[in-house]
Parts: structure tokens; sequence; C-alpha cells
């Protein structure tokens, strides 16, 4: 084995790993005695430029073809260089709210485990050895875990930690076990070698991967923890395990199934099923869509409606993946990065106007639009997008997922009827996006003017612009993918 | 400047708006008076231009369409972005820009977050605009959606009379609706080849019949909701007493007609065999309508209740004449569309800015003898309701006897049926007209409409301007109809011969 190869392709990880351990040192060594808010910018400011300095080894490598090493261990090329700096851009934006936010008094150790879950999520969109796979899900979960526990004081969020750590942990042993049956039966360890006849025992390895994974994306019916997970961790948190999380366990298990199992996709057309993982995903979709929809509603703490909120995005997702086609996967990649970008910036907004409004339930949002005229117009952006309305991201991403969905059968229209319940339940979620604005915009309040630091501001701008330009223009992104995938 | 200004204007108005501090109201006001009077100049200018040409237009090129954009949008899927405007979207663009400017003016008084106002209410114009001249199947249902999020806010916020309530029915219709209209639309983009969205290119190469036969009804109701189309109108009567003025005004004469532009130039055009099948359906659905919809402004005590029925009445003359697929009725449709868009505005003027926010009721009961008061409210609303009963000389009657004697080709019977619609009509605007503006002596207490009312502040300037353009056109059209009749039957001709 080539380490010096290895470790140059393992470059961007390294610098990340690297950051950490110094932004540890740095706080434990010369700032334990710093005020708080202090100490997040200085050890916070260093965790970012760790994570911008990462960047920099997937940019000038861009294009410069396709690696595997150590038995696709780790695999580098474009595709999964794109979705690492998806991933350091959400811990980046993570970073930032973060420095505004009250994580108590272990700064160091908050920012370091938040950058050592993000090596963990790069380390899982570039594998394809599904031991190295199971082991950078654990190293991204567990930082999670630690991280959720995060507001020591409040009883919530160690209930949330606890909640949170002993669903994870049931689902990595259900994983653990159906990929100990998948290497049993095929004899390999790597993602393209998996190519064996359907056997009972290869569907159950199947079966049991798909239950681990489905708790890490949070679908129905393996969603219960994460309503309680979302509103009990600290919010900047919240939008990690929302988004940077969701991408790199929407990426693995993408391909897992895509190039891994295509020979037990089996099918989920109208009257006519066949079983395989396309009937599990499409099922568990639809039920993700109906249920995350519907508990959304009569929700009235925000984080909490927002936790549901993405339990229905998951459910949209997998109608794309549904699909199976190199359509299906393009329009589920560019979803997931638009879902994440408008997920992250709600989240960043409620962070900063919840710390100053005094809390996350709707009321507190009660004339936010007067309080806080730029946030709220951003807030806006960011809940439409999630709602799916034109011209902004998310109803594009939701448009190309249902035509890969429509376009995998367009003689016979056989997902039809998945397309036909996200749809609906579409017009159901507006309902609720439509009630959080209402207390926003519609609801007076008396509350003073609200102020926001600039950076906090300009950040949440970015992301807003951002989010309205993959709606208005997103072809550049999407030829992108369409040709990346095309060499998944 | 090309017609497509108006869109790009208009959003650029609403941007300014959003800049401008909170506190320079009358600014505000300005600026947004002068985007709309920007829209609607850039509007009527391409108007005469196409209008002295598009003879030659439709001669040259075999089609009315006056490309104004066409480029690649998201060549990914097909998506472009194309405007085009022709004889049927052309009068619908000018009425958005006359609707918008005159909105404006009867907005004038409006005092709380006018900054807010102001940029919703363009922004949901400049939506409106884009639907009216997309060309592409993609592109307009953008624009369309684009359009209903605002709508929301204006109501919720600046609204009477269970607002929120009214706005989240509404939102909540027209976004059923459009879930309806996006499943149709991938499924007749997908059935004729997955290559394009673009209406043109779609309608060249209809899918197949079967196809046609389902999705036809997703597109049309889809829209159809949105036309207040009998039995899915039951949106329009609460969204629009919950609305303020302009925004009712934009509500009946304006956004309903997106609801029946859509049905015209995404389900008709495309899928002429599905058309065939569902026409009996929609004439009957339109008549019920009709009828429906007149009757039931009948019995009403609110003054707004009456507009508002009266409303899913007119457009039900709209859907029949789309339906009977002959060039009166479809061209009676297509002006009717127009026409009923400035009566609804100016009815909506009168109840909501004249009366209603003067005397802060709109109970039958409680009003009376306001002809004394505000004679200009009165002048107003006897010249809207004879445009709005049909009365010869205003454009009503033009555009609603076409519309009949198309069905009457159609079906005797459809014709005979929708024109027990009138009669009624005349009664509930003859009601009105008593109740709210005469002297009732046998009711007692407001034998004398002074005491009634003695101190209504009088109409103001920007009422009178924005009142008596729209009373001009409804009497310009009324008397000279060929001015804009004339490319609508030229366009109705062509897509009834099979060219879009």
């Amino acid at each position: 084995m080539n380490y010096v190869g290895l470790f140059s392709a393992l470059s961007a990880e390294a610098v990340v790993v690297l950051a950490a351990i110094m932004a540890l040192t740095l706080d434990l060594a010369g700032l334990r005695n710093a005020a708080p808010a202090r100490r997040r910018r200085i050890v916070g400011g260093f965790a970012g430029l760790g994570l911008l300095v990462a960047v920099v080894p997937l940019w000038t490598l861009w294009g410069s073809g396709s690696l595997a090493l150590a038995h696709g261990t780790v695999v580098v090329n474009d595709l999964t260089r794109l979705f690492k700096m998806v991933v350091l851009t959400l811990s980046f934006l993570t970073v930032i709210i973060s420095l505004d936010y009250d994580v108590g008094g272990h700064i160091g150790e908050y920012f370091a485990t938040l950058l050592f879950g993000t090596v963990g999520m790069m380390v899982l969109v570039s594998t394809e050895e599904l031991l190295t796979l199971f082991v950078a899900l654990e190293l991204t979960s567990l930082s999670l875990y630690i991280l959720t526990a995060f507001h020591k004081s409040a009883l919530r969020s160690q209930e949330a930690a606890v909640k949170y750590f002993m669903f994870g942990a049931i689902s990595s042993a259900f994983l653990l076990f159906g990929l100990s049956y998948i290497v049993g039966v095929t004899g390999a360890t790597n993602l393209r070698a998996l190519a064996a006849p359907a056997t009972p025992l290869l569907s159950v390895g199947l079966l049991f991967v798909l239950v681990g994974l489905g708790f890490k994306v949070a679908v129905v019916p393996f969603h219960l923890w994460a309503p309680d997970a979302y509103e009990g961790a600290p919010t900047p948190v919240t939008a990690f395990i929302a988004t940077g999380s969701k991408v790199a366990s929407f990426f693995v298990l993408t391909k897992l199934l895509v190039v891994g199992f295509a020979g037990l996709a089996g099918a989920a057309f109208w009257g006519n099923f066949v079983p395989g993982w396309v009937m599990i995903v499409a099922l568990t979709g639809a039920a993700s869509m109906v249920l995350g929809n519907a508990a959304a509603i009569v929700q009235s703490n925000v984080k909490r409606l927002l936790a549901y909120s993405s339990i229905a995005h998951a459910g949209y997702i997998f109608v794309g993946l549904a699909a199976a086609t190199n359509y299906g996967v393009s329009a589920v990649l560019f979803y997931v990065i638009v879902y994440a970008l408008a997920n992250l910036g709600a989240f960043g907004v409620v962070a900063v106007l919840a710390s100053r409004a005094g809390g996350e339930e709707l009321k507190n949002f009660d004339g936010m639009a007067r309080r806080s005229p730029l946030l709220s117009l951003l807030l806006l952006v960011f809940v439409l997008s999630l709602a799916g309305i034109p011209p902004l991201g998310g109803f594009f991403g939701k448009f190309y997922l249902f035509a890969a969905a429509i376009q995998r059968d367009s003689v016979n229209f056989g997902l039809l009827w998945l397309v036909v319940i996200a749809i609906l339940m579409s017009a159901v979620s507006l309902y609720y996006y439509l009630i959080v604005l209402k207390h926003v915009y519609v609801h007076e309040s008396d509350g003073e003017r609200i102020r926001t630091p600039g950076y906090l501001n300009l950040t949440l701008a970015v992301i807003a612009l951002a989010v309205v330009g993959m709606g208005v223009w997103p072809e550049p992104i999407l030829a992108l993918l369409k040709c990346l995938v095309e060499r998944l | 400047m090309r017609p497509d200004w108006t869109i790009y204007l208009t959003f650029l108005g609403a941007g300014l708006i959003l800049l401008l501090p909170r506190d320079a109201k009358n600014l505000i006001r300005w600026v947004a008076l002068a985007t709309g009077l920007a829209g609607l100049t850039v509007g009527l200018t391409g108007y005469f231009h196409y209008n002295d040409s598009f003879r030659d237009l439709i001669a040259r090129t075999g089609s009315g369409f006056w490309h104004v954009v066409n480029v690649p949008w998201i060549p990914a899927i097909g998506a472009h972005y194309h405007l085009a405007l022709d004889g049927i979207n052309f009068p619908l663009v000018i009425l958005n820009g006359f609707v918008c400017v005159t909105g404006i003016l009867f907005s004038w008084n409006i005092e709380t977050r006018t900054k807010e106002f102001f940029a919703f209410f363009l922004t949901l114009i400049a939506g409106v605009y884009g639907v009216f001249m997309a060309m592409d199947l993609f592109l307009l249902f953008v624009f369309y959606e684009l359009a209903i999020i605002p709508k929301y806010f204006i109501i919720a916020i600046w609204g009477s009379t269970r607002k929120e309530y009214g706005a989240m029915k509404l939102v909540l219709y027209s976004f059923v609706g459009s879930a309806l209209v996006f499943i149709g639309m991938l499924a007749i983009f997908f059935a004729a080849g997955g290559h394009s969205f673009d209406l043109l290119e779609l309608a060249k190469t209809p899918v197949g019949r079967q196809v046609q036969i389902w999705v036809f009804p997703l597109i049309f109701a889809g829209f159809a909701v949105l036309a207040g189309m009998w039995p899915f109108h039951t949106w329009a009567p609460t969204g629009h007493v919950a609305a303020p003025t302009a925004a009712s005004m934009l509500l009946a004469g304006v956004v309903m007609k997106l609801g029946s532009y859509g049905c015209f130039r995404a389900a008709m055009l495309l899928m002429p065999a599905g058309l065939e099948y569902w026409k009996w359906t929609i004439a009957v659905l339109a008549v019920i309508g009709i009828i429906y919809g007149a009757a039931v402004a009948l019995v009403q005590k609110d003054f707004k209740f009456i507009i508002g029925y009266s409303s899913v009445s007119h457009m039900g003359f709209v859907l029949l004449g789309l339906a009977t697929l002959n060039v009166t009725g479809m061209s009676g449709a297509v002006l009717q569309m127009f026409s009923h868009g400035i009566v609804a505005s100016l009815l909506f003027a009168v109840v909501g800015r004249m009366v209603y926010d003067r005397t802060h009721t709109r109970q039958l009961d409680e009003l009376g003898g306001l002809a004394k008061v505000i004679p200009f409210a009165a002048v107003t609303f006897v010249i809207a309701g004879a445009a709005s009963m049909g009365m010869p000389g205003f454009s009503g009657f033009v555009a609603e006897i076409q519309v009949l004697i198309g069905a009457f080709q159609m079906s005797p019977w459809l014709a005979v049926s929708a024109a027990v619609g009138i009669p009624v009509t005349v009664a509930y605007i003859l009601n009105a007209l008593n109740k709210v503006f005469l002297d009732r002596d046998d009711a007692g207490h407001h034998g004398d409409g002074q005491d009634a009312h003695p101190t209504l502040p009088p109409i103001s300037l920007p009422e009178i301007v924005a009142g008596v353009v729209l009373m001009a056109l409804l009497v310009i059209i009324g008397l000279y109809p060929s001015i804009m009749l004339d490319m609508i039957k030229a366009n109705v001709e062509l897509f009834l011969k099979g060219l879009p």
C-alpha cells in the first residue's frame, strides 16, 4: 500500500483533524480564563479557518481524475470531492452560527467534536468499503451524540442525547449485523464487488442495512428519535444533524443501493410490486411524507416543527431514490444540497432570533418582521424553499425529484402514485410553513427591535442567495451532477 | 421597450420599495404608482404596436405570436424562458396594468405597514404579468406559484372579516389546484417524450388520446379552481371579502383570469382530444356556476359578498365561452375576461374603498342613502353595475352576448339556461343599489341618508382618477369593441384551426 498516496488522497480530512486538535489545544492552553464569547470567537474562528483550508486540496485537485485506494477504502473522484466540499461548507456555516450561540463552557471540546464529526462525514462520502463505511458512520454519530448533550444544564438536552444515542446504537447494531450477512454471502467488503445472486440471506442483510441507515436519515418508521433530538440539542447542532449528517448519509445510502445492490432493486410500480429495496424505499418514503407533514401541522415549537418537516423531506428524497436511475440519483443529490442549505439557513435564523426573543416557540416569533426585518425576510426565503415555492431552489429540487420518478416509467406512469402522494403532501406542508410565516409577518408584538451581528446577517444572506440561485439558474450544478453521476 | 419589461420593472419597483425607509410612506406610494404606470405604459405601447401589425404577422408567419424572448433556461429539463404575446393574452396584460395602477390609487389610504403592502402587491403583479406572457409550461407554472404567496400576506395582514381564515383558504385552494397542474404537467411532458416544456412545441405533437383524457381534467381543474369554477369556487367569496380593497380588485379582476387563462393556454391548447371529451362537462359546470353565483348573490346581506358571488357567476360566462369551441363564443370569453376584470375591480373599489372604509360596515341593513353623501360612489356603482348586468353600450354586453350566441350554437339549452343568470344579476345589482345608495323610507331609521351617515369624508382625488379611468375603459370597449375584439378573434380562429 502506498501511504503517501493515501495521505494525499485524504489531505482534506487530515487538515480538518489537525484543525480540531489545534482548536482543542488552543482553548485548553491559552483561553481558559477568557470570557466565553471571546473564546467562542477565537476558537470558532480557528476551526472555521481550518475548514476553509481543507477545501484547498479538494479544489486544486478538481478534475484530476478518479482514484481508488486500498481496495476502495478511499475513493477520490470529482463527485466525492464535490460532496466533501458540500460537507465542509455546511460544517463551516454551522461553526459561524455557533459563534453567536451559548454552548456552555467547553468551547474547545465543542468545536473539536464538530470537526471530528465533519471528518466522519467526509470519509463516509469517499469510501466504498463496507467496514470503513461503518467506522465513518460511527465517528459521525458519536460526535453528534456528544454535541447534542452540550446544553449541560438543560435536562431536555440530556434526554435528547440519551434518546438519540440509544436509537443510534441500536441502528448501528442493525447495520453491522446486516453488513456481516452481506460480507458473509458475497465474500466481498467492497461495494462494487457485491454482485451476487439474490439469496434470501443477502436479502436479509440488505433489509438490516436499510433499517440501520433508515435510522440515520430519519424516515418513518425509524424517525422517533428525531423530534426530541432536534428540539433538545443546541440549535447549531440541530442544524448540523439536519443537514451535514443527512447529506452524507443520503449520499452513502444512494451509492450503496444504486451501485451495490442494483441486482436487488425490485420495483414499486402501481399494480406491479416486485420485492426489493425500491419497494421498501417507496413505501417508507410515502409513510414519511404523510406522517412527517401531518405531525408537523400540530407543532408549536419551531425546532420540532422543522424536525417533522425534515422527516417529510426524507420522504421526498426517497421518491427520487425509488426511481433508481441516473436521473433519479442526480435529482436526489441536487435536492439534498438545496434542502441542506435551506434547512441550515432556517435553523440559523431560529438560532439567532430565538436566543434573543426568549424561546423557540412559535409565539416567540410574533411580529419578528418588524423586530428584525432582514432575518425575517431570509426566513421567508428558507421556509418557502422548503415548502417548494418557485423560484426558490426547493421548488426546482422537488420538481426534479418527481420528474425522475415519472421518467422511470413514462409509458404506464407506474410511479405516479408516489408522486401524487408527494405533491399532495407538499400542499399540506405549505399550511404549516405559512403558520410559521404568519407568526413572523402577520402577528404583531410590542417587542423591541432585535440587533443581530453583521457577520451572521451576511452569512445567512449568502445562503439565501444560494437558495434563490439554485432555483433561478440550476443549470450549472445540474449539468455538473448529471455528468458526475454518469461515472458513478 | 419590449413588453417583457413589464415583469422586470414591476419586480424592480418591489425591490426598490424594500430599500426605502418604512416611514417615507408618501415616497413609497409614489414609487409604487410610478412602477405601475411604467408597466402599464410598456404594455400599452406594445399593445398598439401589435394591434397595428397583427394581421401582417399572421399572414407572414401563420401564427399570431409575437415572440418577445425565447432562450433556453434549464436545458436539462427542456425548460425555456419563452415569453410571447398574441391577441388573447395581450388584453389580459393590459388589464393587469390597469388594475395595478388603479389598485394602487385605491390603496392610497393604507397607513399600516405601507412599505410591505406595496412590496407584496407589486410582487404579485409581476408574477401575474409573467403568467400571462409565459409560453413555456414550466415557466408559466413558476410564475403562477410565485403569484400565490403574496396573496396570503396581503389578505392576512391588511384584510378584514376572518382574514387569516380567508387567506389560508385561498392559498391552500390555489396550491392544491397547482398541485393538480403539477401532476398533469409532469405527465404530459414525459408522455410527449420529455424534450421540451415549450407550449408551442408540445402543442405540435399532442400526446395520445387516452393520456389526454385523464390529464386534461387535472390541468383544467387545477387552473379552474382559481377561475372560481363551481364547485371549486368556495375560496372566492371568503377570499374576496377578507381581502383589502386593492387585493379584492386584483383577486377578482386579475387572479381569477389567471385561472381561466391557464385553462385555455395549458389544458385546451395542449390536449384537443381531451377538450373534445370533456367540453360538455365544462359547459354544464359553467352554467351551474352562472346561475348559482347569481342566485346566491341575490340573498346576501353583506355588500361585499354580493360582489364576491357575482364574480363566480361572471367567471361562469368565461368558462362557458371557452367550452363552446367556436369563434364567437371563445372570443366572447376572452373579452369577458377583460371586461369582468374591469367591472369587478370597480365594484370592489366601491364596496371596499368608497363605502366600507368610510362607513366601516358592509351590512345592507345598516347602509342607506349614500347617494346623497358620496354621489361619486353611487355613479360608479351604477355604471359598473350596468356593465355587470350586460347593458348595451358597456363592455359586458359585447362579451356576454357573444358567449350566449356561441353557446346557442353548441346547444340552445345551454344558452337559455345561462341567460337565466342575467335577470338575476339585474335583480341583485338593483337590490344593492337600492339598499346602499338610495333612501329607504319604509325602513324608518334611515329615511334620510344624511342622518344615517352624517359625516363621511369626501371622495378623494386618487379614487376619482382611478374610478374614471376604469369607467372610461368600460365605455370605450362597449362602444368600440373591435379595438380588442379583432385581434382576439384572429387568434381564436387560428386556435380553432389547430394552429396555436
